[in-house]
């Protein structure tokens, strides 16, 4: 119990402190810093992706058109003039239309010229042309001028993301286009407006006529379905290991199970679907049956934790006043702890819907990465959804598809960052400290 | 409130001013801590008011009173512990020789190694328990070598009556002693950086009679080199180990004076009805 | 879609049901609720319980059948030569068969064989659901009748209803287990095919990859090689760069959120950080493909590097900035968990708050964090997407990070996305290459789970 050591020890600390206090300082200053510079650097990478995939994707929200003097030549709509709509239907509008567009643009004789003039619009005018004759046959024979949707290139070409400067062999759009497409600025004839198109149909090969309504309505279905099989088994066994699983050595295993399945990659659930839901029980390709299947598995276990959570956050004074009551278990559940762990159940199920949406590797397995240009009218209908849409017009080449790629991940994200909004905001509503 | 409040303090001041000369008396030991009109508040909440106290040196100080009465909170600012507590405010002026501790020019990481702290719950770091108590020393710089740091360890274990305990396993984790051994490694790891004061927060309350005992011996052995404040809530543990009291009631220092009179002769009818076990 | 009638039509039966068997118990006792064994709505449930269950269980199953059994019966009744056909021509067929059916647009003319299987198709199927409905609505009023005569006042009906209640939990909770069960079997059952025409040594350690098989059985030099390494190789390289951007860019931004930040701070930053999270994965892939990518190869142009421009440094990038989430959110948890009490003990000691940090809470935490990077680990090896869209498919044995590489999942889409033969060796290694990454993720998960469990409980 001597104090010599300690007291000599202070005395040389004294000497030193000040500058190693200096020095402490810095390294927290420095250490501080480093934290700081991680998160800034998380944000800023979270910057740029947004900001690419915005500034890429805001172009396809608009599109070109242009107007054209179109003439309902009667020797091609209705030779016979009849105006019979059947015969209407099946008349010969490209014929109409060539004529109209080697009016319009000289040069358009050869066929090298008509190939140039007919890749100037969209090839759906012919269509265009059809259903206004049907709606009003007295157009026959006469010249309408008319604003037509450009075809991508063109509207590429308006837009500025093809630079006129480029020699002619380095871009999409030839001299003679060029002039042509000149020519209608200088006459004002070039407009842009909303693209309503690509809200309103589903997949094409043509960039100007690609929508995501197709994908929007496969992923709704395919969500219901995951939905309608995923919350009530969730919940149920949620309250089955919450609330009446004796502890023994299976419920731990469910729980193991649970816990690691929520960490199983998602490509090894696309793989069961495959194997299981494809080739043994043969239930459709490509369809959102399967899909919402597969998803719903795949979620599972995250409403199951968030169940778990939700119910074990009820505190046990609310069981221990219901059962003295002479309520049974099954009445405590549903009637007391169900009701007030709801909040947190449904914001757990929106998350784990949230991920099902944006989810798009087992769907890949399981064939939903078809080339679909209906809207799918069923659960067995073949379809697509968002994200797997994203995927397959991320690998054409097409400037044009690029901004429709980039277009779809926004209104996917709007759809995420919606969902998510809601779960917070329930949460918020509905949070409760006991 | 302080119209009602400092006539008492005065009294009581007064009274223990006579009672060393009154009594026995040799000398009186000189003041460490001098805390003048503190104040603190958590947010909104007045949680202490206008504390005024000398803390004599080398002696054990206590502070009793019901729970929730601030002891503890006064406490945490002679260390400015409080600073980690965001909503924390703390008004008023206290002075370690003389120096007040809430200037500017004072730098919170010094002013701890100076003034050491026992927590209610030990809390041992999870290190081996060498590592413990060379911690305080290696990130002041007080140590150089190997030599240096055993040297120290040693001491401070034997300080703390732990050594002869524990010499044969330095190596395991802190975690792996028992609670009252736990604690008198928390008190080694505060005295192995040499401070002037060691405050100590309720620091037998988690353990039980036998391992009390031991560290109220510790407490008295460490009096002769350190100066002591400890918070209780046994009354027993503050007449056995302390030779001031204050009393804490609702954010007031209600009494303070010689341990000995704060409880054969309190003056305050609410000192009175605490020690008579009335509320508490 | 008519089945959902006929589930419809049992619903509302069920519904009629609970009526009914209210109605018997309040009857048996003349009105009077007090007489009964339990309350009136119990006698409902049971009633609807015995109509719906057994049905839609049988119903449920039928639909799962259904299509097996009309295909392998619709085979069976073609004739002897097309049943020889090599299995994928056979499928081939039958989608053909099927699109005639269902009334589509075949390619060819159909030739009469295929027309009379179609017409035979429909047939089966139009047979198969009037059993299905006849079935179904028999065991709809059997149950319903059977649930109706047991009720009388005295009949224990909430003891019953909640017995079953209870049995249809267990179910609910057994289905991940069988989810697991299914996984593993399926795996494990295409693998066995897969090892029995390609050794598993030769798959876990042969170092050439070009899974092509003869689409002739003459064809030559395409009888395809199955040696993994270079994928396994590839995806070990691609985890650790997405690891080298993860682990220092989330643990350090955990440690200032759960250490520095104010309050304010962290209400704002945290949730916009978790938006990294929430982004889906083939978002990721085109932000790397489309934006990522090309810069490394400008940059790595300008300094006179070759970047190949699906360089695996790329994919690894994104594939770091997508987990960092889950190192950094993880890592906060365990922070925070560590008690407050060795950090007072700390700062009374005179420590810095970075010393605290390195030298108390990192240590006292570090189960934990070594727990949530072993689960980050495990999502990385997993990821599909951004791989699939940024890293290469050719199976290079390389350990430079800006050539293209390949992994497990993008093989593994590759050999199954688009029209092949079921049962060729090719699809067949993408169920192998399943398993071993079902085995390796499920062993990081374990390890990780355990840990942090084990950390939790010792501060709790």
């Amino acid at each position: 119990m001597t104090d010599t050591p300690a007291n000599d020890v202070a005395a040389r600390a004294e000497d030193r402190s000040a500058a190693l206090v200096r020095k402490r300082y810095r390294a927290e200053r420095r250490f501080r810093m480093y934290g700081l510079a991680a998160i800034m650097a998380a944000l800023g990478m979270l910057t740029v992706l947004l900001f690419s995939i915005v500034s890429s994707g805001l172009p396809a929200f608009t599109t070109t058109q242009v107007a054209l003097n179109l003439t309902f030549d009667a020797g091609d709509i209705d030779p016979d003039g009849s105006t019979d709509p059947a015969k209407l239907a099946s008349g010969n509008y490209r014929g109409a239309l060539l004529k109209s567009l080697r009016a319009e643009f000289p040069g358009a004789e050869t066929r090298k010229g008509r190939r140039d003039a007919i890749n100037m619009i969209s090839n759906e005018v012919t269509f265009v042309m059809r259903d206004m004759v049907l709606a009003d046959p007295s157009i026959i024979g006469t010249t309408q001028r008319v604003w037509v949707k450009s075809s991508a290139d063109i509207d590429q070409l308006a837009k500025g993301s093809i630079d006129r400067a480029l020699p002619e062999s380095d871009r999409r759009v030839n001299n003679r286009q060029l002039g042509w497409f000149e020519k209608l600025e200088r006459e004002d004839r070039v407009k842009t407006t909303f693209n309503t198109t690509f809200f309103t149909t589903a997949d094409s090969r043509e960039p100007e006529q690609a929508g995501i309504l197709g994908a929007v309505v496969g992923s709704a279905l395919t969500l219901l379905i995951t939905l309608l099989l995923s919350f009530p088994v969730g919940v149920m066994s949620a309250v089955y290991l919450e609330e009446f699983a004796p502890k023994n050595r299976w419920t731990d295993v469910i729980e193991v199970n649970i816990n690691n399945l929520a960490a199983v990659p998602s490509i090894v659930f696309g793989l069961l679907g495959l194997a299981v839901f494809l080739n043994f029980f043969a239930l459709p390709r490509s369809a959102p049956v399967v899909g919402g299947m597969v998803l719903a598995l795949m979620t599972l276990p995250t409403i199951i934790i968030a169940s778990r959570a939700a119910l074990k956050a009820v505190p046990p004074s609310i069981r221990e006043a219901a059962l003295g009551m002479g309520a049974s278990r099954l009445q405590t559940v549903t009637h007391h702890v169900l009701p007030l762990a709801m909040p947190g159940i449904l914001t757990g199920t929106i998350i784990g819907m949230a991920q099902a949406l944006g989810e798009t590797a087992p769907l890949l397995m399981i064939g939903m990465v078809a080339f679909i240009v209906d809207i799918p009218q069923s659960f067995t209908d073949p379809a697509t959804v968002l994200p797997v849409q994203v995927f397959l017009w991320a690998d054409a080449p097409e400037r044009a598809f690029v901004e429709r790629t980039s277009a779809a991940i926004m209104v996917l994200l709007t759809f995420l960052i919606m969902m998510n909004l809601f779960a917070v905001l329930l949460r918020k509503k509905f949070e409760r400290r006991w | 409130m302080p119209e009602e409040n400092t006539p008492e303090e005065m009294e009581v001041t007064v009274e223990s001013n006579e009672a060393p000369g009154a009594t026995q008396a040799p000398k009186a030991p000189p003041t460490k801590v001098n805390a003048r009109d503190v104040n603190v508040y958590y947010a909104d909440n007045h949680a202490l008011k206008d504390i005024t106290i000398e803390i004599p040196e080398n002696r054990v100080t206590s502070f009793i009173g019901p729970s929730g009465c601030g002891k503890s909170s006064f406490l945490r600012c002679i260390n400015r512990m409080n600073d980690t507590i965001d909503i924390c405010r703390v008004e008023g002026k206290i002075e370690i020789d003389s120096a007040d501790i809430y200037d500017r020019s004072i730098d919170v990481v010094q002013l701890r190694a100076k003034v050491g702290m026992v927590f209610q719950k030990p809390n041992p770091f999870p290190k081996s328990i060498y590592d413990n108590i060379a911690y305080g020393p290696r990130i002041h710089g007080m140590v150089a070598g190997k030599t240096d740091t055993d040297e120290l360890v040693e001491a401070s274990l034997k300080r703390a009556g732990l050594w002869e305990e524990v010499k044969d396993r330095l190596a395991q984790p802190g975690t792996s002693l028992s609670g009252g051994q736990q604690q008198r490694l928390c008190i080694a790891r505060a005295i192995a950086v040499s401070p002037q004061v060691i405050l100590m927060d309720e620091p037998c309350s988690a353990l039980d009679p036998i391992a009390t005992a031991r560290i109220e011996e510790l407490i008295d052995e460490l009096r002769q080199n350190f100066t002591i404040v400890i918070v209780t809530h046994s009354m027993q543990q503050a007449a056995r180990v302390s030779q001031k009291t204050a009393f804490f009631h609702l954010g007031e220092l209600v009494e303070q004076g010689n341990t000995e009179l704060i409880f054969t002769n309190p003056v305050d009818k609410r000192t009175q009805d605490y020690i008579t076990g009335r509320f508490g | 879609m008519n089945s959902l009638i006929l589930i419809a039509v049992l619903l509302v039966l069920s519904a009629i049901g609970y009526q009914m068997g209210r109605k018997r118990a309040l009857a048996g006792t003349g009105g009077q609720i007090k007489g009964l064994h339990s309350l009136p709505s119990y006698y409902g449930s049971y009633v609807a319980l015995w109509c719906a269950l057994p049905a839609l269980l049988v119903i449920a199953f039928w639909l799962a059948l259904q299509s097996g059994i009309v295909d392998s019966l619709l085979i069976s009744g073609l004739p002897a030569s097309v049943q020889a056909l090599s299995e994928g021509q056979l499928n081939l067929l039958l989608s053909d068969i099927r699109n005639l059916a269902a009334g589509d647009i075949t390619s060819k003319t159909p030739d009469p064989m295929v027309q009379a299987a179609a017409e035979r198709y429909n047939d089966l199927r139009s047979t198969g659901f009037a059993a299905m409905v006849v079935v179904g609505l028999a065991l709809g009023i059997g149950g319903l009748t059977i649930g109706w005569r047991a009720i009388n006042p005295s009949f224990r009906a909430r003891p019953r209803v909640e017995k079953i209640v209870h049995w249809v939990l267990i179910l609910a909770s057994a289905i991940a287990v069988l989810t697991t069960i299914g996984i593993v079997l399926s795996l494990l059952f295409e693998s066995i095919r897969f090892f029995n025409r390609v050794p598993p040594a030769e798959f876990l350690f042969g170092l050439n990859w070009s899974p092509q098989t003869a689409l002739r059985a003459d064809q030559v030099g395409a009888t395809g090689a199955f040696g993994a390494i270079p994928i396994f190789a590839g995806t070990f390289l691609i985890t650790i760069i997405a690891m080298l951007v993860a682990v220092p860019i989330g643990l350090f931004s955990a440690i200032y959120m759960a250490e520095y930040a104010s309050p304010r701070f962290r209400a704002i930053v945290k949730p916009i950080l978790e938006i990294l999270a929430g982004i889906p994965t083939v978002v990721y892939g085109f932000f790397a493909a489309l934006t990522i990518a090309p810069l490394f190869r400008g940059f790595g142009e300008s300094v006179g590097l070759d970047v190949a421009s699906e360089s695996a440094l790329a994919a690894g990038v994104v594939m770091g900035l997508m987990i960092i989430p889950f190192v950094s959110s993880l890592s906060d948890d365990v922070i925070n968990a560590v008690p407050q009490s060795l950090r007072d003990g700390s700062f009374a000691m005179g420590a810095t708050h970075s010393e605290t940090i390195k030298q108390v809470i990192i240590p006292a935490a570090l189960p934990g964090i070594v727990g949530s990077v072993l689960l980050a680990t495990s999502r990385a090896i997993g990821e599909t997407m951004i791989v699939v869209m940024a890293a290469g498919l050719a199976a290079n044995l390389t350990a430079n990070p800006f050539e293209a590489v390949t992994t497990v999942t993008v093989q593994i889409v590759t050999l199954l996305v688009g029209d092949q033969e079921f049962d060729s060796s090719k699809t067949l290694a993408a169920f192998a290459l399943g398993l071993v990454l079902f085995v390796i993720t499920l062993c990081l998960n374990v390890v990780a789970l355990t840990v942090v469990r084990k950390y939790r409980e010792k501060y709790d």
